[in-house]
């Protein structure tokens, strides 16, 4: 259940965020999460939800977009999705893949009052 | 009001373990993040490894465990320093828990530290813990299915080891598909099949360790 690490550094950081900006109230988070990320959104919400308690993230909706794995090779520069986790070019079956997306664990932005 | 933040969730991990590896580095020690599932054989691949190594090298040990001591105590019969980090029910080490502990070692003394992390192939695959590189070990009685199920600890790994191949013959588990998924997934990864109960090919995990501690002090160019 490492989910409540992770949603102990996003309390952190919106408070941290929402203080600077004085806000009362913080309504909604929105987060990026990468598909090669070992993050189970329900449970991520849940850990949230329960050390958001008495802050003024209480209740706030935690809205999550996944990022689709997307790699890019160094060798023929194909853009492609990588399918089955396989990091070789369709097109020029090089192993040299730039992971473009899909491993991102970051707070996009937040609506406050 | 809308705020945008864009703030990487584990940043504060990260800056800890930057000024880990900095220290690190500066001491010239190859630091290792040693992942596999409980019962993969970590413990064991350490022991032969401290048991074939400890005259050449100076090893230490970071043992990682939810609440007991017994992988410590196994280390400690082979002689070599060695701090134990429960992390009371923590699925995972961070980089916070290795910085408190490492004013148990002698930086100054050391060519490299192995950081036994908890046993699992999900949560430690996210922190950074100040290494200069992560290995997995995959057992074959775990199934050649674990790959593709748990791919980002494969991905991140430098070295995999595939552990108990003399446990082959009485399994179902297909080695050269094994090798296939792993190396689909991290195409640059050195694969090491070794029994830690019969020794087989673990010859060669120890040339591979000798040779990164060897770059890391800059005695050969890689």
């Amino acid at each position: 259940m490492h989910e409540m690490s992770i949603a102990q550094g996003i309390l952190d950081i919106v408070l941290k965020t929402a203080a600077e900006h004085n806000a009362v109230k913080i309504s909604c988070i929105k987060l990026l999460i990468g598909q090669m990320t070992q993050v189970e959104p329900e449970s991520l919400k849940f850990g949230f939800a329960a050390l958001a308690a008495n802050t003024i993230a209480d209740g706030a909706v935690v809205d999550i977009t996944i990022i689709p794995l997307v790699g890019k090779c160094n060798s023929c520069g194909q853009q492609f999705t990588v399918e089955r986790y396989s990091f070789l070019c369709p097109l020029c079956h090089s192993a040299n893949i730039l992971v473009v997306s899909g491993r991102e664990l970051a707070v996009d932005y937040l609506e406050v009052e | 009001m809308q705020i945008k933040v864009m703030t990487n969730i584990l940043e504060k991990n990260d800056q800890v373990a930057a000024a880990l590896q900095e220290r690190f580095e500066k001491a010239g020690i190859f630091v290792i993040n040693l992942l596999g599932s409980p019962g993969c054989g970590k413990t064991s691949l350490l022991e032969k490894t401290i048991k074939a190594l400890k005259e050449t090298l100076s090893i230490a040990v970071i043992e990682g465990d939810l609440f007991t001591a017994k992988d410590a105590e196994r280390i400690e019969q082979h002689g070599v320093p060695v701090v134990q980090i429960n992390t009371g029910g923590g699925c995972h080490l961070d980089a916070n828990m290795i910085q408190g502990v490492l004013d148990c070692l002698d930086l100054g003394e050391l060519d490299i530290i192995v950081i036994e992390n908890v046993g699992n192939l999900v949560c430690p695959a996210e922190f950074n813990i100040g290494e200069d590189c992560k290995v997995t070990v995959l057992s074959i009685t775990e199934g050649d299915d674990k790959p593709l199920k748990y791919p980002l600890i494969f991905k991140q790994a430098s070295a995999v080891i595939l552990n108990k191949v003399d446990l082959l013959p009485y399994t179902n588990f297909d080695l050269k598909a094994a090798e296939k998924d792993i190396t689909a997934i991290h195409p640059e990864v050195t694969l090491l099949p070794v029994s830690c109960q019969t020794g087989e090919g673990l010859e060669a995990w120890f040339n591979w360790l000798m040779k990164q501690v060897q770059i890391k002090k800059g005695k050969e160019s890689k």
